[in-house]
This record gives C-alpha cells, sequence and structure tokens, in this order.
C-alpha cells in the first residue's frame, strides 16, 4: 500500500462543508434501525459544538426506497424533493444536510438532473405549486451528516473521552469503513474522498485514533442493494455480498466496523446472526463478532456518552468487545433498561 | 527562398523530419520542450513485432541530427505570420523566421492513476506498461520480484469514455502481447493473463506474434474488461473483471498488473494549435486539412504534421508521416518560388 498515493487521490476529492446553520432532514429508516444516532448527532452539533441545525416536523421521506424500488417514477420522487427545498427555503436556511445516504444520493441526482434538463425543474416546480401553493430555492451546499461530523472530527477529538485505542496494548483500533454506495458512487465528486477510496470516515477514524483497513472486497456493497432484500426471494444475494464481505476482511482481525448509510450497519450486523446460524461461523476475535458502528454511535462513544444512550443495545452483534477495549465503563443491567 | 523550417518535438518523427529536410538543402530548427531527443523511444527496450533493438533504432534516427540547431527545454511561445513567413519566438526569447512549421509534438501517455480503481499509485505492485519497458532495460525495479502470476490490462485511459478518450490506442494490444512475451522469457514459470476488449492485432506479423504468445507461451487471453483491484493481506493483488466468453464474473490473485496506458493528446496541443493558427479535433489531437488526401497538412500553409500530433500512430506510420510531411511542404515551398 502506498498511503502517499491515496492521499493524493484524497486530495484530488476536497468537498466544501460550510461550518454551520443547517436544514437537517432525518431518514426514515434510520429512526427505526438506530434510532439514537439521528438523536446523538444533533446533540454533538447542537449542545457540545454550539451550532445551528434546524429541523421541522413537517418534511416526509424522500421516496428513496420506492424509487430504488422502481415504484415510483423519478418526476414524483422530484416533486417531494421539491416540497423538502421548499420547507428549508422557508426556514430561511441555504445548507442542507442529510441523514440518509439514499436521500444524499437523490438529492444530489436531482440536482445534477436539473441542472442538465432546466425544463424538467420547471415543471418540478410547476408540480409542487400546483400540489402545495409552495416554492422553493435550490439548497446552496447539499451535504451529507458524515461530511459534517468529517468536517468537525478534529473539534470531537479535541473534547473526546476515549479514543479508538486498545487500553490494554495501547495499539490502535483496527477498522473496517464502509461508506454506503449512494454516497459517492454515483458522483465520485460530491464525496469527500470520492469513490475508490473514500475519506469520509477513514478522516474520522484517523482524527480519533484508530487505524483504517484496507482488505479486497472493501467496495462490495453491504449486501442491502435495495432489490436484492426488498424483493423476498432475492435475499440470498443480500446475504451472500454481506457473507462475502466479512470472509474478505477477517483474516485483517477488524475490531470494529463503521458506516455512514441507514442499509450498511443493519445488513452488515444483522447477516453476522444469520451467518452463525446457517454456517456455524462467527467473525471477529474470540468468536465474539465485529461490532458494527454508524459514525454517530462512534463519535458519541468518543465524546463519552453512555453506550446505552445511544442505542447499542438495539444491535444484533454485541457491541461490549469493543467497549471493553476502549474502556469504556457500561453498566450491564442498564442494556435494556426502559 | 527561405530554406529555414522550424521542427516542433525531437521525438522519432521530428527527427525523421530533420533528416529528411536536411537531404533536401533545408536549415531545420528543431525545439524539443524536454531536456533530450528522442521522446518516448527513449523508454522502449524492444519495438514490435520483431523485437528490433529500441537503443540502436534511436541511434540511427539522432546520427542524421549532427549539426542541426537543437534548442531542448524550449517551447514556442509566438509565432507570427507574415506574407508567407513565420517569426518565431521561444520560451528562452529566441527568435528566427522561418518558412514553413512541422508539428511533431507527439502523444502523452496516459496518467493510469486516474483510471483509480486499478489502483496504480495505490498498490505496489500495480505497475503501467512505460514502468514494465524500463524494467526491461535497467532489469531492477523492486515492484518485480519473481512473479509467479502476471497480468495485463488492456485500453487503460482509451476507448474510454469515462476519461474522455474515446480513441482507439492503436498499438496498446500489441505492445500487450509483445510484454506478455517478453515477461514469460524472463519468468518461465510464470502464468500471464491478458484482460481485453478486443484485440486489435491489424499490423504486419502482429497476428502472428499473438499465435505465437499462445501456442508458444502459453498465454492466457481473457475477454472481459478488469473492474477493480485490491490488496489482500500479504500484499498480493486481488483482480476482479469479467470473462465476457464464458458469461462469468472473475476474480484472481496476481504478483503483478500491467496497466496498459494508452496514447493520449498532450495538454499544451490547444494553446500551441492556437499561436499556430491550426484547428484541434474532438479527441484534442491537431486536425490536418484533409483526413484522406492531405493528413500531414494543416489548415493554414506552411503548417505541416508528422507522427503522432494527429493521433495515436506505430513508430513505422510516425516515421513514414514525418517523410510524407517534408514532401509536400517542399512541393508547397517549392512551387510558391
Amino acid at each position: 500500500m502506498i498511503v502517499n498515493g491515496k492521499q493524493k487521490v484524497w486530495s484530488d476529492y476536497q468537498k466544501e462543508i460550510p461550518d454551520d446553520h443547517y436544514f437537517y432532514v432525518r431518514s426514515c429508516i434510520r429512526q427505526n434501525f438506530f434510532p439514537a444516532s439521528e438523536k446523538t448527532f444533533l446533540d454533538i452539533v447542537r449542545n457540545k459544538l454550539n451550532l445551528d441545525f434546524f429541523e421541522t416536523e413537517h418534511h416526509t421521506t424522500c421516496g428513496g426506497i420506492a424509487y430504488h424500488s422502481d415504484t415510483i417514477p423519478q418526476e414524483t420522487i422530484m416533486t417531494i424533493i421539491a416540497r423538502q427545498f421548499a420547507l428549508m427555503t422557508e426556514s430561511g436556511y441555504k445548507n442542507y444536510v442529510a441523514s440518509c445516504i439514499t436521500s444524499f444520493g437523490i438529492y444530489t441526482e436531482t440536482l445534477e438532473t436539473w441542472r442538465h434538463f432546466p425544463e424538467l425543474e420547471a415543471k418540478i416546480r410547476e408540480n409542487l405549486w400546483k400540489a402545495t401553493k409552495r416554492e422553493f430555492n435550490k439548497p446552496e451546499y447539499l451535504a451529507h451528516a458524515s461530511d459534517v461530523i468529517f468536517k468537525l472530527r478534529d473539534k470531537i477529538a479535541a473534547k473526546a473521552r476515549h479514543r479508538l485505542v486498545n487500553i490494554k496494548t495501547g495499539e490502535p483500533l483496527r477498522v473496517v469503513e464502509h461508506i454506503g454506495c449512494h454516497y459517492s458512487k454515483m458522483f465520485p465528486s460530491k464525496g469527500v474522498g470520492g469513490a475508490e477510496y473514500p475519506y469520509v470516515l477513514t478522516g474520522m477514524i484517523e482524527s480519533w485514533g484508530g487505524e483504517i483497513i484496507d482488505y479486497p472486497e472493501r467496495r462490495h456493497c453491504c449486501g442491502f442493494g435495495f432489490r436484492q432484500y426488498l424483493v423476498q426471494a432475492n435475499r440470498g444475494y443480500s446475504l451472500s455480498n454481506t457473507h462475502k464481505k466479512f470472509e474478505s476482511m477477517e483474516p485483517f482481525k477488524p475490531d470494529m466496523i463503521i458506516t455512514n448509510c441507514p442499509g450498511c450497519p443493519y445488513f452488515l450486523d444483522r447477516w453476522q446472526y444469520v451467518i452463525a446460524e446457517m454456517e456455524g461461523k462467527t467473525y471477529g476475535e474470540n468468536s465474539q463478532g465485529i461490532p458494527v458502528f454508524t459514525y454517530e454511535e462512534v463519535a458519541g462513544l468518543v465524546l463519552g456518552y453512555d453506550p446505552w444512550d445511544l442505542g447499542l443495545q438495539v444491535h444484533q452483534t454485541a457491541v461490549e468487545p469493543l467497549l471493553d477495549k476502549m474502556g469504556i465503563e457500561y453498566n450491564k443491567a442498564d442494556k435494556y433498561k426502559i | 527562398m527561405n530554406k529555414e523550417v522550424l521542427v516542433i518535438g525531437g521525438g522519432p518523427a521530428g527527427l525523421e523530419a530533420v533528416k529528411q529536410l536536411k537531404n533536401l538543402g533545408y536549415k531545420a530548427y528543431l525545439v524539443e520542450k524536454s531536456d533530450k531527443l528522442g521522446g518516448h523511444l527513449t523508454k522502449w527496450d524492444r519495438l514490435f513485432p520483431e523485437g528490433i533493438s529500441a537503443k540502436e533504432t534511436l541511434e540511427k534516427l539522432l546520427k542524421p541530427i549532427a549539426g542541426i540547431k537543437v534548442f531542448l527545454n524550449s517551447e514556442v511561445v509566438e509565432v507570427k505570420r507574415t506574407d508567407d513567413l513565420f517569426t518565431v519566438t521561444l520560451s528562452d526569447k529566441t527568435t528566427f523566421i522561418v518558412s514553413s512549421i512541422i508539428v511533431a509534438t507527439g502523444f502523452t501517455l496516459f496518467r493510469a492513476e486516474k483510471k483509480e480503481e486499478y489502483g496504480y499509485g495505490i498498490y505496489n505492485r500495480v505497475i503501467t506498461n512505460a514502468d514494465l519497458e524500463n524494467y526491461f532495460i535497467k532489469r531492477s525495479d523492486n515492484r518485480i520480484n519473481n512473479p509467479s502470476k502476471i497480468g495485463f490490462v488492456h485500453c487503460v485511459g482509451s476507448r474510454d469514455e469515462k476519461v474522455c478518450n474515446r480513441q482507439c490506442s492503436k498499438l496498446c494490444c500489441v505492445t500487450a502481447v509483445k510484454q506478455a512475451c517478453e515477461v514469460k522469457e524472463l519468468f518461465p514459470l510464470s502464468e500471464v493473463y491478458c484482460f481485453y476488449m478486443d484485440l486489435r492485432m491489424y499490423g504486419r506479423y502482429y497476428e502472428d506474434l499473438y499465435l505465437e504468445a499462445q501456442s508458444k507461451y502459453g498465454i492466457r487471453f481473457i475477454r472481459g474488461r478488469v473492474s477493480e483491484v485490491a490488496e489482500n493481506e500479504d500484499g498480493k493483488l486481488v483482480v476482479k473483471a469479467e470473462d465476457t466468453l464464458s458469461s462469468k464474473p472473475l476474480k484472481i490473485s496476481l504478483d503483478l498488473l500491467v496497466l496498459m496506458a494508452g496514447m493520449v493528446k498532450n495538454d499544451d496541443n490547444e494553446s500551441l494549435s492556437n499561436i499556430l493558427g491550426t484547428r484541434i479535433g474532438e479527441d484534442g489531437f491537431f486536425e490536418p486539412a484533409n483526413p484522406i488526401l492531405r493528413s500531414t497538412e494543416g489548415n493554414s500553409m506552411g503548417i505541416y504534421f508528422a507522427g503522432a500530433s494527429t493521433g495515436p500512430k506505430t513508430l513505422p506510420e510516425s516515421i513514414n508521416e514525418a517523410k510524407a510531411s517534408v514532401l509536400a511542404m517542399h512541393n508547397y515551398l517549392s512551387n510558391r518560388v
């Protein structure tokens, strides 16, 4: 591995990320899969770092699940997006940040499509006006929430109570990073570090003391793949994708996985249990599994949040081995408190 | 009649043009932007398909240049046309007046790191055709350590709209086959794979070389593009491709991967074209007056082209174009008098 080569690629894919004043939109599925992640994100930016992140209860799903399942047409999803932009405009914001990778991909795709086909944008504006009597400005900046945490990574590191270091050995934790496909594979220039060697999560891990693992199936899909999973008959594809990734990363002995997508942490986490049931194979040190986290959860652990306030008890793969390595104290009895 | 002519570019086409100009009694000025003559030929070991020495070929091209005024590390920064003459200014402020200009500026090798998925500059054992040729000359490269499995990827940066290079680079197919055979000679126990889209073995004896690669050297040709390259825990390369003949995805572990970087336009073609008042094609190479009947002539009188300045060319084609270019120029100047 030539580290300088990666740094060169990273320098080619820098992205402007505003410091403050964002209109924040949640993810429809993250609130179910990892409910505390978005709460933690808002708590970090608002209360730990005193930044202005506004959200409204009036926003809806972006329609991404339906779009990638081919059940709604493009003009419909564009009109949904136009309404979200109208809410941002009415709230007086210009910076738009999405919690969901698929939403971020769809917003990016829509803005790029409008750039190439302005007549389509005009039609969507007309659709929105007819349906809701709303108008909108396009965001001046579009970011994914992981871009924001990437931007703030050093400020988080400065407030860290724990680092991504094995307290027994003093060695950096070995971390697998997994980027959601919709983050930068469609538009490499819109993601920090591009598509082949993305830097958005790597930058966080480096700042917080960990060591990134580059393994052969790093670029491979987590296994969600929308119709791979949403169509029940295809779920074998979903599982085999995830299995392929774990077989590939296993020799590198990762301590944990960090992700920035709704589906990826879910499938990398849940399918470990299924693989164990089907194949009798368990990954990770002492066959305890490889804990999988969202980037907000990792930021929360670094900042000293209680693991159970971060919602880590809803993970299928136990997180305690990682907490022990980092020296994070936790109350076992509180894990399932209501 | 002013019998002074400027040749821009000191590669094989430029050298041959200077030789021909000298034979016809012209005084040639040769301007080369790098610090030595010979262009890409200086980086080759043996030439396809016969295996002729590149070094000896270059020596033969350089020999007639003795006595010619050569400007190394120089570029043309201004050309003023007055009637039938050109007043040329170089980057070192040298100025001279010539009656014609031959553009033999050649090509640039595609920067393989732009195909990020192949990992050139990221993974230690990914090299380019130029790196391998350099190894053949020097027999030293710490990335090449008795490899047992070697892959060649054809069409890297050519025939690739994703990197804005639609053109076929023309000589990479036969170069890959030549280099695959040479690698097999150096490492007889190795397994060698060529990943190709289609093989364009159009030149004389190219097909024979391709046959020999299979029958004598046992090189395996796989029709399919490599999709991505990664590194496993022991530093070996993991290469994913599709075998389109068997319609199956393929994953192979290799000790060395050679990227056949294609020929692309020079970055300064457009600025030079503006200085000369010539035209540039969609592919970024210079556009001749007529691609069939006047392929070495510019659209304005007194400007001529030779070699890869007008698109990817083999070495013999470049040499022949240089001769044709000088002849066209000679006819123009002779008739003008």
